[in-house]
């Protein structure tokens, strides 16, 4: 009761803060928070779907009119939330290490980029293209094929690597799927080399709001459904399968589930969701180059499944949002901070920060303080923020 | 090699057959042109350590490539098969080294022995059609019921891992008996188990064989346990069948008695007969 109460107010006074400072980082922090304690608050379900509901489909796009960087944020986390997904399925349940991961957003980057801007026509030739916007939808689903067949390509050479090896041969699959992006502007212009690709259609959006407002929906669509299927494949046969060959592979064999095809899907299913997202992020950015396919995209969507819970849906969920946050809020608020101390001159311990070096600026350690948070976190909580929770079956009395 | 023992083949066609059964391993010969063949009833395989008893069951269950030799179950080669389209033909088996799926539950694992009978489609899992959920709950009770079989019913959502050895050894049996085998292969089912556990398993394994017909074949160290249960014997030592019969016949055989005790066993010439 008294929870209940705490939840709906904390949701409530947040969102109040943040439409009041819109440009307090610490405020919207806030409201992060109190969605994550409405989430694990023990309140009835009714209450939780409620209000995390209010929360997402009502308060962050408010919050989004006051500060569009905000939505943005939330637009970024929606997106790496559906990557973690994916990769969840194939390290998380299968237990299949794959350090190339951003291979198969890639893909599906590229599938719209090409045919979504003027690309196709150095192709193919002619005025064809850039194809009508509307078709974005249906590069929904095809680029969710395209990297289903490359996650099946990928699968079937390194079916009996394990461990160690499978991560390296994927490293490798995901670092020769960048020098493709890279170097395949010749003979034929097919990816546009390092310059890259824009401008690509954006999807037109049935809402009358502002497009990033109406953007934020459809991402929130879209990892929905990514996270139901999830759930579903999780919660049957098929996730079963994958959770017994990561338990022990040869028992797994010899118990009926047929190796070669559990894992092939499990990267099939993995690789799809990746592809549907790159879509989608190749029609956010309006520009997409190698750059953003690199090995420490794959490494930064690994350290969202690890951080959140391996093989755990909400700790993806979770991993991807603190992760995102970290990067694009926290360390540069910090940075932001210390700047603004170091120009009022403000004094520490007899040392003033005026003389304090632009080297020091946090900003300039983001990734080694996320490190640090990385080590810290596999120390004191190897299994993540959410791990997973096993699901308890009621049997029928007798 | 070995002299045909036991009684004469009868019947048209043997449930489960294998002939001349070969594996090296480098220089080692393990297994040695041996032949085993089972009609119904429980089979017991013993012999001292190394005799080779687990890499027959390896073979029998296409985890190792055998090296010669022919199996048959009902009238189909399995030699050459993968292990999951041996368990759909409808053997399975238990592991003298536990292997459970230690972080699921006991029913998630018996869940995951029914994979081969699962007549689902991925759309069926994603689109939760009615098939689907009708399908789930129907697996999910007997995965109820076999469990309740050998008693771990309570313990139905306890993690494997935390079970005591006894209950793992039983959920391992529940998990075998999912994949709804007709021949089932257990490694040292009662090691570890106190006596009166072992002979609560030996009743149970009795009335599977009555009322399912199955056909079992027990590795077994517990010679209590192998002349109260098992309706014929075979011996091995050193990959070469050296007896079988029925349990009094092997008990007072001279090879088998040798193999066991060690005595003279430098003298024992290869080609008996």
């Amino acid at each position: 009761m008294i929870q209940a109460a705490l939840a709906v107010g904390l949701v409530a006074v947040s969102a109040w803060a943040v439409a009041t400072f819109p440009r307090s980082v610490l405020v919207f922090l806030l409201f992060q928070g109190s969605l994550l304690f409405a989430y694990v608050a023990r309140i009835p379900a009714w209450l939780r779907a409620a209000l995390l509901g209010a929360a997402l489909l009502v308060l962050m796009p408010a919050i989004g009119y006051f500060n569009g960087y905000y939505l943005e944020v939330a637009t970024q986390v929606g997106i790496f939330a559906a990557l973690a997904l994916g990769l969840n399925i194939v390290v998380g349940l299968a237990g299949l290490l794959d350090l190339g991961y951003v291979a198969f957003y890639a893909v599906g980057a590229y599938s719209w980029a090409i045919f979504g801007s003027a690309q196709a026509n150095q192709i193919f030739g002619g005025n064809a293209f850039p194809l009508a916007p509307i078709w974005f939808y249906a590069f929904l689903l095809v680029g969710l094929l395209v990297a289903a067949g490359t996650g099946v390509l990928l699968g079937l050479p390194v079916l009996r690597l394990r461990g160690d090896y499978l991560a390296i041969v994927t490293l490798g699959f995901g670092e020769v799927i960048r020098v493709l992006a890279n170097n395949l502007d010749k003979p034929i212009n097919i990816t546009n080399g390092p310059k890259g690709i824009t401008p690509i259609g954006r999807p037109p959006l049935p809402l009358d709001i502002p497009y990033s407002e109406a953007f934020y929906f459809l991402v929130l669509v879209i990892v929905g459904a990514v996270i139901l299927a999830n759930r579903r494949l999780e919660d049957s046969h098929v996730g079963r399968a994958w959770e017994a060959i990561r338990e022990d592979e040869l028992a797994a064999q010899a118990m009926g589930v047929p190796l070669v095809r559990s894992k092939l899907l499990a990267f099939a299913c993995g690789a799809s969701f990746a592809g549907v997202m790159g879509v989608l992020f190749s029609a956010k950015q309006v520009f997409i180059n190698p750059e953003s396919f690199t090995f420490l995209e794959s490494i930064g969507v690994l350290s969202m499944v690890i951080l959140g819970g391996m093989g755990s849906i909400p700790g993806a969920v979770i991993g991807a949002t603190v992760v995102t946050v970290l990067n694009l809020q926290v360390l540069k608020g910090l940075s932001l901070w210390l700047n603004e101390l170091k120009n009022a001159g403000v004094t520490v311990l007899g040392y003033s920060l005026a003389n304090l070096p632009t080297q020091l600026e946090p900003a300039k350690y983001e990734r080694m303080i996320f490190g640090v948070i990385l080590v810290l976190m596999m120390i004191f909580r190897p299994q993540g923020i959410f791990p997973v929770r096993r699901r308890s079956r009621e049997l029928a009395e007798r | 090699m070995t002299p045909p023992t036991g009684p004469a083949e009868s019947g048209p066609m043997t449930l489960f057959e294998a002939r001349g059964v070969t594996k090296r391993f480098g220089g080692l010969t393990a297994l040695a042109a041996v032949d085993f063949s089972l009609e119904s009833g429980i089979a017991s395989i013993i012999g001292p350590n190394g005799a080779g008893k687990t890499t027959l069951f390896n073979i029998f269950t296409g985890l190792y490539p055998a090296d010669a030799g022919v199996v048959t179950f009902k009238g189909a080669p399995l030699l050459g098969r993968r292990p999951d389209e041996i368990t759909a033909l409808g053997i399975c088996r238990t592991f003298q080294n536990i292997r459970l799926f230690a972080n699921m539950t006991a029913i998630e694992n018996v869940l995951v022995g029914m994979h081969a009978r699962v007549s689902l489609g991925l759309w069926d899992v994603l689109s939760h059609r009615p098939r689907f959920r009708d399908a789930e709950r129907a697996l999910q009770a007997r995965a109820g019921e076999l469990l309740a079989r050998v008693g771990l019913r309570d313990s139905a959502n306890d993690v494997a891992r935390n079970l005591p050895y006894g209950d793992q050894r039983r959920l391992e049996l529940a998990r075998a008996l999912a994949s709804e085998p007709s021949l089932l292969l257990l490694d040292e089912p009662t090691a570890g188990m106190t006596q009166g556990e072992a002979g609560a398993l030996m009743r149970l394994l009795r009335d599977l064989v009555a009322e399912l017909g199955l056909a079992i074949v027990l590795i077994e160290h517990n010679m209590r346990v192998v002349m109260e249960v098992s309706d014929r014997v075979t011996v091995l030592d050193h990959g070469e069948k050296i007896a079988e019969g029925t349990p009094r016949e092997v008990q007072t055989n001279a090879r088998v008695i040798e193999a066991y005790l060690g005595t003279r066993r430098h003298e024992r010439r290869r080609a008996a007969g």
